[in-house]
């Protein structure tokens, strides 16, 4: 861990947004965690891979500034959270952003294939797992009247398809979370945004199985979260146009899609 | 005790960080906030009325007492002028009880809402500071509870090292729990105040020097838009006592209701909304012509008498002004300068200001003296305190020019004020403290707490 003493104090004339991010070490967590660091804010990097969260902590402080600490942690220790979260808070100097990201895919391997641990390990990960960081994260931001939350869903968690009924579960449930957290926060001051990427091309999208049209760059879909954080938004697909596929997608009458091989 | 996650801001509204705030009510609820603190590996920071501009009563992420609650005055002895308080009482609830009886408070701030403790903790001074010191300097005693549960009395003759740093400490050593102070004896509610125009920075601050040897107080306001041969012109304020006698019905002017800030304008405005108005103007043409009216109205030489709320709590007369600056806040810049190089100093800084298109809205001077305290912000010299609007276009560009603002700063001699200056870096800090006030200052912390519990964000930002 690094000196949290260190980290540039924020002043009004370099006012320094804070954010945690939850799942940084690579794909779109980490690629993000650049461009946070880049755009002012100060971020604490939660993820389970040590070595490569250090790695991209240097990277991101080599300017000389330390603004990037890493706080390595298994998304499933969920008891560890309310006071990891409360460690990062003081030494961020406080919170602005929380960046769910963590996610596992772990497809069956086949339409006839079934696989109970597996399931259990997205859910584990991708559902508990963020409520275990969301839940203590909203009831600060509740009570401070302030904050932003982002958490990052999918596109295969808006319909139950044939190909990965574990990996839509876990983001369909996700989606539902971050809906209750955002009817029951923005009352109170509190954007929370619900990210659903299409196809995105990190180490997740090597481990899919079948065809995956309009992939994109990490960057692309980085730059788009950004926008969409700084705008507040609610709800975005990245790219933006899967928001009409899944339009079509989510009113496919049950009576075709299952006959369907998607 | 309740703890709440809270959204604090610095009174300029420029800054934000949450914290568990935290209203103790004595000082063994202090001490218990210091051993959830310990346990939690959280910091700890006092908080007043939250009326600096900058970062002193913010502690992000970190345990925020307020002591807004321990508002009690403890004693109070009419005969002597004696008063025993608790931290959170305000200038508000102090001069209005002492006020009516014949006397007045040595040091006031530009608002009455500071509290006592967070007055002692940044060591304030009013336009009477080349007179009466700071506020530290009427203190008689006062109780403070420190991190290790050990409670201190202080006076200058008793623990006096602990004395001349915890006031001016911002609340980094210890927390004050009572505070004991001597008023000031007045035979009348009034103040004699003689208004005149100072056409440039030369004339400005040798009215000031010459001035106040003849003044209770004095202060002055400058155009801060004028350039050229007017550069630093704009109005002195200078008041004195009216002396036993002369006031013919002193009952009557002293009480309360005959000093007490009307809060409607001609009886039916609010003024609670009044910034709202003054928001049009929170722009640079705006309050150059601000500025520009206030200067020609100035002209006029007078002489008034005014009662002494009117004329030191200047910034009540319009509640929230803040506000008018918008959603990027204010900051302010305030400089002490040695009477030898202030103006050229100011003369190079207001130039900058003007060159940069940064003009500062509102500033005023006062006049100083040293005093003997540890983390000292007095010289013998002037003070010039500039108010800069925060806009999210020129935070890059004002930061840039307050660091060279700091430079020479530095370079004639001055020195900076902490529940002001939000930008000053620590390497600056050293700088004008001297390294060897900082190296005693960070032993007597080590003193009084040992754990470091006592944190704010200006403490990380000075000796971070």
């Amino acid at each position: 861990m690094f000196d949290s003493s260190k980290i540039v104090p924020a002043t009004p004339l370099n006012p320094r947004h804070r954010a945690i991010l939850v799942g940084a070490s690579e794909g779109m967590g980490a690629a993000l965690a650049r461009k946070l660091a880049k755009e002012g804010y100060s971020v604490a990097l939660v993820a389970r891979q040590k070595e490569k969260l250090a790695a991209l902590c240097a990277e991101i402080n080599q300017g000389g500034e330390i603004c990037a600490l890493a706080y390595p942690h298994d998304v499933s220790h969920y008891e560890e959270v309310p006071a990891l979260l409360q460690k990062i808070i003081a030494d961020l100097g406080g919170l602005d952003t929380f960046i769910l990201m963590a996610g596992v895919n772990y497809p069956p391997g086949g339409n006839d294939k079934y696989n109970f641990e597996n399931d259990r390990k997205m859910i584990e990960i991708n559902l508990i797992g963020a409520m275990a960081w969301l839940s203590p994260v909203a009831e600060m931001f509740q009570s401070a009247k302030a904050g932003q939350i982002v958490g990052i869903g999918s596109v295969a968690g808006d319909r139950g398809r044939v190909g990965n009924p574990g990996y839509n579960t876990s983001k369909a449930g996700l989606h539902t979370y971050l809906e209750a957290l955002r009817n029951r926060l923005t009352r109170h001051g509190v954007n929370v945004l619900t990210v659903k990427p299409g196809f995105v091309k990190t180490e997740m999208l090597k481990a899919a199985v079948g065809p995956t049209p309009f992939a994109i760059p990490v960057e692309k879909a980085v730059d788009d979260i950004y926008r969409a954080m700084q705008k507040r938004r609610q709800t975005i697909y990245t790219p933006f146009f899967w928001q009409y596929i899944m339009l079509v997608i989510r009113h496919i009458p049950s009576f075709i899609f299952r006959r369907l091989s998607f | 005790m309740r703890t709440t996650f809270t959204q604090l801001e610095n009174f300029g509204h420029s800054l934000n960080a949450p914290a568990y705030l935290v209203k103790p009510r004595s000082s063994e609820e202090i001490y218990e906030a210091f051993k959830q603190a310990k346990q939690n590996g959280l910091t700890v920071t006092a908080r007043g009325a939250g009326r600096s501009y900058n970062d002193a009563a913010l502690n992000g992420g970190g345990i925020v007492l307020d002591l807004t609650a321990m508002d009690h005055i403890l004693e109070w002895d009419s005969a002597t002028g004696l008063v025993r308080c608790e931290p959170g009482v305000t200038l508000e609830i102090l001069w209005q009880k002492v006020e009516p009886e014949g006397w007045w408070p040595p040091v006031v701030s530009g608002t009455m809402k500071t509290t006592l403790g967070g007055c002692l903790g940044a060591n304030i001074h009013g336009k009477n500071n080349f007179k009466m010191g700071t506020i530290g300097e009427h203190v008689v005693e006062f109780t403070a509870v420190l991190p290790t549960g050990a409670e201190v009395v202080c006076s200058p003759k008793k623990n006096g090292d602990l004395f001349y740093a915890m006031i001016g400490g911002y609340g980094m050593l210890g927390i004050f729990t009572s505070i004991t102070l001597q008023m000031k004896r007045i035979h009348s509610g009034l103040l004699t105040v003689d208004a005149y125009p100072v056409q440039n920075l030369h004339r400005h601050l040798s009215a000031l020097q010459d001035g106040a040897p003849h003044n209770d107080y004095i202060v002055g306001w400058m155009d801060t838009f004028a350039g050229g041969s007017s550069l630093g012109r704009g109005q002195i304020h200078a008041a004195h006592y009216v002396h036993e006698g002369e006031d013919p019905n002193p009952q009557e002017t002293m009480k309360l209701e005959n000093q007490i800030l009307p809060s409607r304008i001609f009886g039916v405005f609010p003024k609670s909304i009044l910034y709202q108005f003054m928001k049009p103007f929170a722009n640079n043409l705006g309050w150059r012509m601000v500025n520009l009216a206030k200067y020609v109205a100035s002209m006029r030489k007078h002489t008034f008498r005014q009662p002494h709320a009117a004329f030191h709590f200047l910034l009540d007369y319009v509640p929230n002004w803040e506000l008018s600056y918008g959603r990027g806040g204010l900051i302010q810049y305030q400089s002490f300068l040695p009477k030898e190089t202030a103006e050229a100093a100011w003369t190079e800084l207001l130039n900058l200001s003007l060159k940069r298109g940064m003009p500062s809205y509102l500033g005023v001077t006062k006049r100083h003296r040293p005093d003997p305290f540890l983390l000292t912000h007095a010289t013998d010299g002037f003070s010039l305190a500039l108010d800069f609007k925060v806009t999210d276009g020129t935070r890059a560009k004002m930061s840039a020019m307050l660091q060279e603002f700091d430079k020479i700063v530095l370079d004639h001699g001055g020195r900076f004020y902490f529940a002001k200056n939000s930008e000053t870096t620590a390497q600056t800090a050293l700088t004008f403290y001297g390294e060897e006030a900082v190296a005693k200052f960070k032993k007597l912390k080590k003193r009084c707490d040992p754990n470091g519990l006592l944190e704010s964000d200006l403490f990380r930002r000075i000796f971070g």
